[in-house]
């Protein structure tokens, strides 16, 4: 077990994981699987985004599943009622998400803890309004048709499901790639500085402003970004997609694999997702399930599978140590207790 | 050093600080003392930049320093600790200090994208600099251990390194040997004695007396917001009017 | 000119029951400093349960009232005990989480058994009162006149009980309330239970003039936050002023502006408050 546990720390582990991706199209029993799987990944992508600003930030963005939203809409207005083909239109939804991401954070970002909280409760669902009711633009509860498939240059076909599949796998690649780079680097100690509090922060020369606007641009960005594949995969959205309940199910994914961590985020959308799938009857009612089970994980376990996987490893690796320690301190008190007695 | 003007600061019609000149020569451990709800930690919040003061001045080394932001005052060589230090609890004691060189270096968004040459030298710097602050409060040995593992005095070691990494000339300690037994607030006295000897200035809120006379070089006396004295120990400790404030309102003069 | 005084009548509707949500949202929150996201839940578990007695059990309207305040105050002291008190020194992420987690709970469970359709709940006020050519349904007044009773209750309870001024003093000063020894458990269900009593009674006070579906409280809980923020979190008056600007400000700007577009006012009003005022409105200088 002990053996296992460490294999799982090196990057063979990683590797393995790619591989398996790689060939899942391969081991699939139908098309439908890569399909679900595609989408699997394309929320992962979301969730790393929550995972940049809630995670390491430490800032509850409840408007995350509205900038999704925001960056399918950009891609499917643009390619159906501008007849923009699908990169540039794609390219746009992530500017878009990007821009407004910036905007809403200038304002939003002074704000502290709860209130940030509900803002962007606030913002999420101005953002479901305005789809729902800006006919003009949205078309309203009817949705977006017609939208545009990522087209392949001539070399292969997107709207087959498969190629589409490593499209998604590469775009989730790079995802967390950068995620990772981003986690050790300079700027992402910076940001779990500011999860660790405001003040000290500060204290430590940190421009809180600047740090958090960034955290929050690239949380949108990869919204916009998993919003604009959502889009370019099933060609047709409305307004739920602004659904704060999809917001509500990002969170949980994110809590369920580790909030904080790099393969977090992956563990706790695919696994999700492929439960609900294959217990079709919990679909409608996942939330009975899901409730407790977000209440119960940050009550017992608020660092989910992988954050709770680490821990255990690294006190694996530094039991003789600790206990030695511990040992050594119960001796020193021991001899506080004779010298003061 | 640090020169005080006047400063004042308003909480809702309540001046927790009210009209505090005072000088803090530099290499000297300066200690601030008085009752709770003195307005100890309020001061410090206004030096450092985290609250903007009503009114007065905050010279550091003869730059006004009054309305600048926390992060521009830390920049400047102000490091701090707080009461409590919110750490990431599960992670090493070095990766905990990296990010507090942080403010040396310039790297962002496009250095990490593409892992830049400037990116690396920084976080070799940044890591350098955590050890070097590690071994300077003598904790080298709990590098990789979880915050989450570590005793109560190390973690106030810890918080110490943290603020030195920020490579500050004026450290500002917020109650540092609290909660931690005699014999570790010797080792902390004598941590701070040695910040001094590199040529730090520290300044301390402390309750613990005993701590304060035997290594202060000079000590401000705060209550209800207003300096009612300051001088050596000596003279703080025959001041009658810290006698009364102390035997009128705190049990720590006891200690 | 009867327009305008339908308007107020409107907006005092309106006002009224978003006052009694909100005052419940912002006791809490003056406590134990919780945001409750599951507030709104409890609203709508409180129209669903008198829906329950009075269509299912039949019992009267204001038995129904009572017997879902009381069903709505056990859940918010079980949610209190069970999740908000083990999490009271958790990071502050962590309570606004698990508070997400009870209200997916409680809407998946009543969707379960009712279904997500929408459902009108009967009152024996139907009649319309007109005075000289102002028309004001019965069950609007019954809104108005039933908030000003329970308000000026809850001040009663607040003022002259003493678990009602502990609750206060617990509000001006946590650790003051422990140094003289306030039993702060006792305090916090109790302030659960007063906050679960006030949106159950809300709930079915407004759900003759509107409809009962699982998803009902959703609006009702966003707009509260924008009202306890406009009158400062965790401030009784501020609760009550900023429900009724919520509530005019629907009713005006929906008559006047656009239907479509009413449920976007409060929310644009709170972006442009916050982007002035970080702090929120009536929210004292620092901190």
């Amino acid at each position: 077990m002990f053996k296992f546990g460490s294999f799982l720390m090196t990057p063979m582990a990683k590797y393995l994981m790619l591989a398996f991706a790689l060939v899942f199209p391969l081991l699939a029993k139908n098309e439908y699987q890569v399909y679900v799987m595609a989408s699997a990944f394309v929320w992962a992508i979301a969730v790393y985004g929550l995972n940049i600003i809630t995670g390491f930030c430490g800032q509850l963005n409840l408007a995350h599943g509205g900038f999704f939203a925001i960056g399918a809409y950009t891609l499917g207005l643009l390619s159906s009622d501008y007849g923009w083909s699908f990169w540039p239109a794609f390219v746009a939804a992530l500017v878009m998400t990007a821009g407004l991401g910036f905007l809403v954070g200038v304002v939003s970002l002074r704000l502290k803890e709860h209130y940030f909280a509900i803002f962007t409760l606030c913002v999420g669902f101005i953002i479901y309004l305005l789809m729902d009711k800006w006919e003009e633009l949205t078309h309203g509860p009817i949705g977006v048709r017609d939208i545009a498939a990522p087209y392949g240059f001539g070399l292969v076909d997107f709207t087959n499901t498969v190629p589409f599949y490593y499209l998604v796998l590469a775009f989730l690649v790079f995802a967390i790639w950068f995620m990772g780079r981003l986690s050790r680097s300079l700027l992402g100690r910076t940001f779990i500085a500011i999860r660790n509090g405001d003040e000290l922060a500060e204290s430590l020369g940190i421009n809180l402003m600047r740090n958090k606007i960034l955290a929050f641009v690239l949380s949108t960005t990869y919204a916009g970004l998993a919003g604009a594949l959502y889009a370019g995969m099933v060609r047709f959205i409305g307004p739920e997609e602004a659904n704060i309940n999809h917001t509500f199910d990002m969170i949980t994914y994110l809590l369920v694999g580790g909030i904080g961590t790099i393969t977090g985020p992956l563990l706790g959308t695919v696994g999700i997702v492929w439960i609900t799938q294959s217990l079709q009857f919990l679909e409608e009612y996942r939330m009975i399930i899901f409730g407790p089970l977000l209440v119960l994980l940050v009550i017992f376990f608020p660092r989910g599978i992988t954050g709770s996987f680490l821990g255990w490893m690294h006190h694996k690796r530094q039991q003789p140590q600790a206990t030695a320690k511990r040992q050594a301190s119960k001796a020193t008190a021991a001899t506080e207790v004779e010298s003061n007695a | 050093m640090l020169k005080i003007e006047h400063l004042t600061k308003m909480f809702g019609g309540l001046a927790a600080v009210n009209d505090v000149s005072v000088v803090f020569e530099a290499n000297k451990i300066n200690a601030i003392i008085g009752p709770n709800g003195a307005g100890k930690s309020t001061f410090f919040n206004l030096v450092s930049g985290l609250h903007q003061p009503t009114s007065g001045r905050i010279l550091l080394d003869g730059v006004d320093v009054t309305q600048m932001r926390c992060d521009k005052v830390a920049q400047l060589g102000v490091g701090r600790t707080f009461q409590t230090t919110n750490l990431f609890e599960q992670a090493t004691v070095l990766d905990n200090l990296i990010v507090g060189h942080r403010l040396r270096t310039r790297s962002g968004l496009w250095d990490v994208l593409i892992n830049s040459r400037r990116l690396q030298a920084e976080e070799k710097a940044s890591r350098d600099k955590a050890r070097e602050a590690l071994d300077f409060v003598g904790l080298s040995h709990v590098e990789n251990q979880y915050i989450a593992d570590i005793t109560q005095e190390e973690r106030k070691r810890v918080a110490f390194a943290l603020a030195l990494a920020t490579d500050p000339k004026l450290v500002l300690l917020d109650e540092p040997a609290a909660g931690v037994n005699p014999e570790e607030t010797d080792g902390l006295a004598e941590l701070m004695k040695k910040m001094v000897a590199n040529g730090l200035t520290v300044c301390l809120i402390e309750h613990k007396m005993d701590m304060i006379m035997g290594m202060a070089d000079k000590i401000m006396v705060l209550d209800h917001g207003e300096k009612i004295a300051e001088g050596t120990p000596a003279e703080i400790k025959s001041n009658p009017v810290v006698i009364e404030a102390y035997l009128g309102s705190d049990e720590d003069a006891a200690a | 000119m009867n327009l305008f005084f339908q308007q107020i009548i409107n907006g005092l509707t309106l006002g009224s029951i978003y006052g009694l949500v909100a005052l419940g949202l912002t006791l809490v929150y003056g406590i134990l400093h919780i945001p409750n996201f599951a507030h709104g839940a409890l609203y709508m578990v409180g129209a669903f349960m008198s829906y329950f007695l009075m269509m299912d059990l039949g019992v009267h309207y204001w038995v129904a009232m009572a017997g879902s305040a009381a069903i709505v105050a056990i859940l918010a002291v079980l949610c209190e005990r069970l999740v908000f008190h083990p999490l009271r020194n958790s990071p502050p992420i962590h309570d606004k989480i698990a508070a997400i987690g009870i209200l997916l709970f409680l809407e998946a469970l009543v969707q379960m058994f009712w279904g997500a359709d929408f459902r009108r709940l009967s009152s024996p006020f139907t009649g319309i009162l007109n005075f000289d050519g102002l028309i004001i349904p019965e069950q609007r007044l019954l809104i108005i006149v039933g908030a000003f009773v329970l308000v000026a209750a809850l001040q009663l309870f607040l003022r002259k009980t003493m678990i009602g001024a502990t609750i206060i003093a617990m509000a001006q000063s946590r650790d003051g309330a422990f140094l003289v020894g306030i039993d702060a458990n006792r305090v916090a269900m109790m302030t659960f239970a007063i906050s679960g009593v006030l949106a159950a009674i809300a709930a079915t006070l407004y759900a003759p003039i509107n409809l009962v579906y699982p998803a009902m409280g959703h609006l009702v809980i966003m707009k509260a936050f924008v009202i306890i923020i406009l009158g400062g979190m965790g401030s009784i008056p501020g609760a009550i002023a900023g429900g009724m600007i919520i509530g005019f400000a629907e009713a005006f700007g929906g008559f006047y502006i656009s239907t479509a577009y009413k449920d976007i006012i409060a929310f644009g009003l709170l972006v442009v408050i916050l982007s002035v005022r970080p702090q929120g409105l009536f929210a004292k200088g620092a901190h």
